[in-house]
């Protein structure tokens, strides 16, 4: 089965000021960083919270706190899933309790990964407020999730697919596509 | 990736891929270890059943916490208050088992190659807590997942194995799974506890301690198996602990920054000196942590996910 690339929504530029803006607003709603702790999903969430508290840093001149969370112990189809997901390992340096945690994930659709990062968040304590970052929202929610943060909404249909690529993982330039399968 | 056999029985079985993923998946599960509300939901409505003919502390309790850890229902069968007094089979007491819904079975018991039989007869998972003198996985996975811990890499390392290499399970699951990854074994023991064809397993065999100890990066310590030694294979246990004991002396051999490792439940002063035991160069506390997360992963591995394609 091939896939077709259909059109390119976001360049490197656009991605680079998506998150900057992202940056900003993260700052804003929490009047600064206290407390703040950003948690990239894996896999594109982890680079993409990278980058925001990088940006963050530039802005406030301190950095926040960042952590990993991996959900495939909490996914919701792992008994209808054929292929069994690998396990990575959930880094979080910090205690969660009474901290404001960002989650980041590279793209919003039926929103069962943040169903799943939201109760591995909370197994590991009681976080003072969670939030949610995403660099694109495709629509066609399956649950009452929205995002407070978002880089790009992006009208789609369900036949496609839509893909983030990004330097550290893939190898090349950042962009974010929109596929078709064949 | 997931692993070919739906059954845990050997690592003589297993490819090393497989082996690497267990080591892997492992790692991962020991953060969890780590919490403070140490529950996912992974294994939710999943049921394992503990069915061990052999006594046992740390293995059944390891495999116990592996599933509730990740919130699976277990219940233990210690075959002493069961109906197998009363005379019921193994087949039977399996079949039993599985009716009741039972999705992955761990056994442990005295005759090798009966965790082959049970895998034979119940269509749910079966998992080798250790069958006789055959394999004992799940120890040799946590003993690999320690050493890598510790070492960084398993390729390469030379390792040495002390004790009655002939009556154990736990060498032989060691043996399959170091060589697999590219380690030197060497085993050492009485002669009379070496097995007959060591090299045709892939490693050096030798009845004097001292050459299997100098240069070793890591030495295993068996358990002298006291319970399996009415054949008169040695002469007494002073003489034993004398020639084969592992002491400050004989680990000095070893490489300076040698890991010692013991599957426990540990004869002190037999095998093993006290003064080593509890020495900074012994994993023998962290290898009981690392076997929930190795077992954790076999669970996670065997049933966390769908049917296999």
């Amino acid at each position: 089965m091939g896939v077709k690339e259909k059109a390119r929504i976001m360049d490197a530029e656009a991605i680079r000021r998506a998150l900057s803006r992202i940056a900003h607003e993260i700052i804003e709603r929490n009047r600064g960083i206290k407390d703040l702790l950003v948690v990239g999903i894996r896999r594109r969430g982890v680079p993409l919270a990278q980058r925001l508290c990088d940006r963050i840093a530039e802005i406030e001149g301190a950095r926040p706190a960042m952590g990993i969370l991996d959900i495939t112990l909490y996914r919701d189809d792992l008994t209808t899933r054929s292929e069994q997901p690998v396990v990575h390992r959930t880094e979080i340096p910090v205690d969660v309790k009474g901290k404001k945690v960002v989650l980041v994930d590279d793209v919003l659709y039926t929103g069962r990964t943040i169903r799943a990062a939201l109760d591995a968040l909370m197994d590991l304590g009681r976080p003072e407020l969670i939030q949610l970052a995403v660099l694109v929202d495709r629509g066609h929610r399956e649950l009452p999730i929205r995002a407070d943060f978002v880089g790009k909404n992006v009208p789609t249909s369900r036949k496609e697919m839509v893909e983030l690529r990004l330097n550290e993982v893939d190898g090349t330039e950042d962009m974010v596509l929109i596929v078709e399968k064949d | 990736m997931r692993l070919k056999s739906k059954h845990v029985l050997g690592l003589r079985e297993m490819e090393a891929e497989e082996i690497n993923l267990v080591l892997d998946t492992a790692d991962s599960m020991k953060e969890i270890i780590g919490r403070e509300i140490k529950k996912v939901p992974t294994l939710r409505g999943r049921t394992l059943v503990t069915l061990f003919y052999e006594p046992s502390t740390r293995t059944r309790t390891s495999f116990e916490l592996a599933g509730k850890y990740m919130s699976a229902d277990t219940v233990n069968i210690a075959t002493t208050t069961s109906a197998v007094v009363k005379g019921e089979t193994l087949k039977d007491t399996a079949r039993t088992l599985e009716m009741m819904g039972t999705d992955v079975l761990v056994m442990r018991h005295p005759i090798s190659g009966s965790c082959h039989l049970l895998a034979r007869t119940v269509s749910c998972s079966v998992i080798n807590a250790g069958d006789g003198m055959h394999e004992h996985p799940s120890q040799g996975l946590l003993d690999l997942y320690t050493i890598r811990q510790k070492k960084g890499k398993i390729a390469g390392l030379r390792v040495a194995i002390v004790g009655d290499i002939l009556h154990s399970r736990v060498a032989r699951s060691n043996l399959w799974g170091l060589t697999k990854l590219g380690a030197e074994v060497v085993v050492t023991g009485p002669s009379t506890l070496l097995p007959p064809a060591a090299q045709e397993l892939g490693v050096r065999a030798t009845s004097r301690v001292e050459e299997a100890l100098e240069g070793a990066d890591v030495v295993n310590v068996l358990r002298l198996q006291l319970e399996r030694q009415k054949g008169g294979l040695f002469p007494s246990i002073r003489e034993y602990s004398r020639m084969f004991g592992v002491n400050r002396e004989r680990l000095a051999l070893a490489k300076p920054d040698v890991l010692l490792m013991h599957p426990g439940p540990m004869n002190r002063g037999v095998e093993l000196s006290s003064e080593v035991a509890d020495s900074v160069y012994s994993s023998i506390n962290e290898q009981v942590t690392n076997g929930v997360a190795v077992r954790m992963a076999l669970l996670y591995l065997l049933l966390g996910g769908g049917e296999a394609a």
